[in-house]
């Protein structure tokens, strides 16, 4: 189990292989992680994640022209399928996205005629003899280079960022509009969505999340604050404010309240990786959506109901507009999402139970099997039931990723990463 | 749900959020503001229906001290009154939870709340302005030329309704004597709040008194129009600077209520002299910047006190009547 104290982390990423988990920081630091080859020999678990690279991408900024201090939080990593030696990835904070090329640096070259060891130059008289420098073995370098710097297309602040799945272009969205790039080019892109209202008096929702579907170039969907996602086809037109889809569920009257709005919002949209499904993370529940029926979802799993009726102080200490993140195990069959305490639950679509589970250093010992968690909602608290109002509502896990072939989980709470398993036995 | 909070303090921890969320780093997040504008209007509605509620229970009151009043008067206030209105205000519920029918299923009930009890609040309204007897004011807006006749009131979309709703050119003796701007947010109307009652309301025809037989009063626009246009434009609204307004398609009820707020003004600022020249609204208040917060202060007090979210808070309900939307400004 890997542990790391660092800034806050603001996302977390496995690559497509699952070699390499990327997380991001509130500093602007980026830190992968490299799964270690599996031991023949202890075939009892599969090989731990040790810190693979570190660098900075990107540094706060200041546009003087709006007074705005622009964060160097990394709001969301994505990698790029591997196309050779080299990984690429693109991070993104509220205003800028980056394509890191992160490569290996296992040999260097070794004598040369004009230069010393340490890299002095030789004065050219004292050269007597001639020799082919030759690559001599070094220790393993890992070096992050920025190779593109995709910036000033976004006046409001980027949520999302979505690679296709032609591998060429992605997209970028932010609270009011989604553009597509292509990630040869940067200095331009095409605006795709554009929800900004002409009176911006009559702005009624913004775009919380966006993704390309993991198959067809052609489409991607968007969620909004308002609780609907918008499936749009890019074929249909070049701007893509008219959706072809419209999923929303109406909402349940009874439970109307002051923060009904709040919580419905959508914080993240993921596409299952068979791309017949999506899920939608707002406050209170995970919802699956089958893509050919927009009317309601075809599952609802509930997170944490019992903070139903302890909105009004969650909307005080600001907990109610954190943004929950979810994801799918790489079969689909098993969703996942954090909540409050360092707690994070898992729903199983097939057998429909559901685990909850605690992210901490006290509880869980390196190769300890997690023990499940429940919480009280009222009454009579059993022993090992933990009370709502005790819950620690500054511990709270907000990413998560699910390794896109095992049953390997990364979870992100506030200051560390924790990396679980299943038992292999 | 339950809710520790009432109406009035979730307000201000709205209002305190918006503020400080101008000076939080990485500049002011556009959705958390557009939701915590929402959470401002359920919270407003709520306080407006208990307002009403409240209204209610006073006009019940004077009605059964009024028992001697002569019955063709009320005969008269029902006929101004939208049809489908109940046949007596006794009949009246207050505080009916709206939510029947399809139409509604998907609005708030404050939302249905609040249109019954504004067609009540118009019954009182025409009620009081009987019995009131003021000297002219000192300036006034004159009655919109193109106001629909107050004898047909519709209570379909309550825009229309609001402006049907006029009592009907009679006897009335009219008060003003304070006056506010308030700018209506959905019309970009800009008019002259006095002392509860809306110019609008009581100087619908040319024959009220005060009024002056319709002439407009000095300094005014012709009478073509006597409402002053606000063109958002004067404002700064640079794409770049991420303007933006709240609680954008704002429920028709939320337009007719600017008079019943007004007559309430009273109950919330005694200290703050309404100043003719101050737009009370939330646009104004922040578009200055949050200093417009801090400058409207009572004379008496010698340093301004601490901006905090209860003086941010009266002032928002103070001018409740005047904001349709709370404005976030970019």
């Amino acid at each position: 189990m890997a542990g790391l104290q660092s800034d806050i982390i603001s996302t977390v990423e496995f690559n497509h292989s699952g070699e390499l988990l990327a997380t991001g920081d509130k500093g602007g630091r980026v830190v992968i992680f490299q799964q270690e080859q599996e031991n023949k020999i202890q075939s009892h678990s599969r090989g731990e994640y040790n810190v693979y690279s570190t660098f900075q991408s990107h540094e706060p900024e200041f546009d003087y022209l709006k007074s705005l201090e622009i964060e160097e939080k990394i709001n969301k990593i994505r990698w790029l399928p591997q196309k050779n030696a080299a990984q690429f990835l693109l991070s993104t904070n509220d205003k800028t996205i980056k394509l890191w090329k992160i490569s290996e640096r296992d040999k260097r070259p070794e004598g040369y005629n004009l230069k010393e060891e340490d890299g002095r130059y030789r004065d050219p008289t004292t050269v007597t003899t001639l020799r082919v420098p030759v690559f001599r073995p070094m220790d393993l370098m890992v070096e992050a280079s920025p190779r593109r710097i995709f910036a000033n297309a976004h006046t409001y602040h980027i949520n999302s960022i979505s690679i296709n799945s032609d591998y060429e272009t992605y997209l970028s969205a932010d609270d009011l509009r989604i553009n597509l790039w292509h990630l040869e080019i940067t200095d331009r892109s095409f605006n795709i969505v554009d929800i900004k209202p002409a009176n911006m008096e009559e702005l009624t929702e913004v775009i919380t999340a966006a993704e390309f579907h993991p198959n067809s170039c052609n489409t991607f969907v968007y969620s909004s604050s308002k609780g609907t996602i918008r499936l749009c086809d890019m074929r249909a037109s070049a701007l893509c404010d008219r959706h072809s889809k419209l999923f929303e569920e109406p909402e349940d009257p009874s439970n109307r309240s002051f923060f009904s709005e709040i919580i419905s919002s959508i914080s993240d949209v993921k596409f299952s990786h068979s791309g017949r499904y999506m899920m939608t993370r707002d406050y209170l529940s995970v919802k699956i959506w089958d893509l050919n029926m927009e009317n309601r979802p075809v599952e609802t799993y509930q997170v944490h109901e019992y903070l139903r009726s302890k909105l009004c102080s969650l909307y005080e200490n600001d907990c109610i507009f954190d943004k929950f993140e979810c994801c799918w195990n790489g079969s689909d069959s098993v969703v996942m999402t954090g909540s409050y305490n360092n707690f994070f639950r898992m729903f199983d679509r097939n057998t429909k139970r559901d685990i909850t589970l605690e992210a901490s250093r006290e509880n869980n010992k390196p190769r300890t099997v997690l023990k499940p968690r429940k919480v009280c909602a009222s009454g009579k608290r059993k022993k090992d039931e933990i009370s709502v109002d005790s819950l620690d509502f500054n511990k709270k896990i907000l990413h998560t990723a699910w390794h896109p072939k095992e049953n390997i989980i990364a979870v992100a709470t506030t200051n560390n990463l924790y990396i679980f398993q299943d038992k292999v036995n | 749900m339950e809710c520790a909070l009432d109406a009035q303090s979730l307000i201000s921890i709205s209002l305190r959020k918006i503020h400080s969320s101008r000076t939080q780093r990485g500049g002011i997040k556009l959705h958390k503001n557009l939701l915590v504008s929402y959470v401002l209007r359920n919270a407003r509605q709520l306080y407006l229906s208990e307002r009403y509620a409240e209204l209610y229970r006073r006009q019940q009151q004077q009605q059964q001290q009024q028992q001697q009043q002569p019955p063709h008067h009320q005969h008269q206030h029902l006929a101004y009154a939208a049809p489908g209105m109940p046949a007596s205000a006794a009949d009246f519920g207050p505080l009916q939870l709206g939510g029947g029918g399809d139409a509604e299923a998907r609005e708030p009930p404050a939302r249905h709340q609040l249109h019954q009890l504004h067609q009540l609040h118009q019954l009182h309204l025409q009620q009081q302005l009987h019995q009131h007897q003021h000297p002219a004011p000192r300036g006034w807006a004159a009655p919109p030329a193109a106001a629909s006749p107050p004898s047909s009131p519709t209570p379909s979309s309550s825009p229309g309704f609001y402006r049907g709703a006029y009592p009907a050119p009679s006897d009335f003796g009219v008060h003003c004597s304070s006056q506010t701007t308030v700018l209506d947010l959905d019309t970009h109307v800009v008019t002259t709040v006095e002392n509860g009652y809306l110019h609008q309301d009581c100087c619908a025809s040319a024959h009220c008194p005060c009024c002056g037989q319709g002439a407009p009063g000095p300094g005014l626009a012709p009478a073509a129009g006597c409402k002053r246009k606000y063109y958002p434009g004067q404002e700064e609204d640079d794409d770049d600077e991420e303007d933006a307004g709240e609680l954008g398609a704002e429920p028709p009820g939320g337009a007719p209520f600017a008079p019943c707020k007004r007559a309430r003004f009273e109950d919330f600022c005694p200290d703050a002299s309404p100043d003719a020249s101050n737009i009370s609204n939330l646009i104004s208040i922040f578009g200055s910047g949050f200093s417009g917060l801090v400058s409207r202060q009572p004379d008496s007090s010698e340093q301004p006190p601490p901006l905090n979210g209860q003086l941010c808070a009266k002032q928002a309900l103070a001018s409740l009547g005047a904001w349709t939307r709370a404005i976030v400004a970019f």
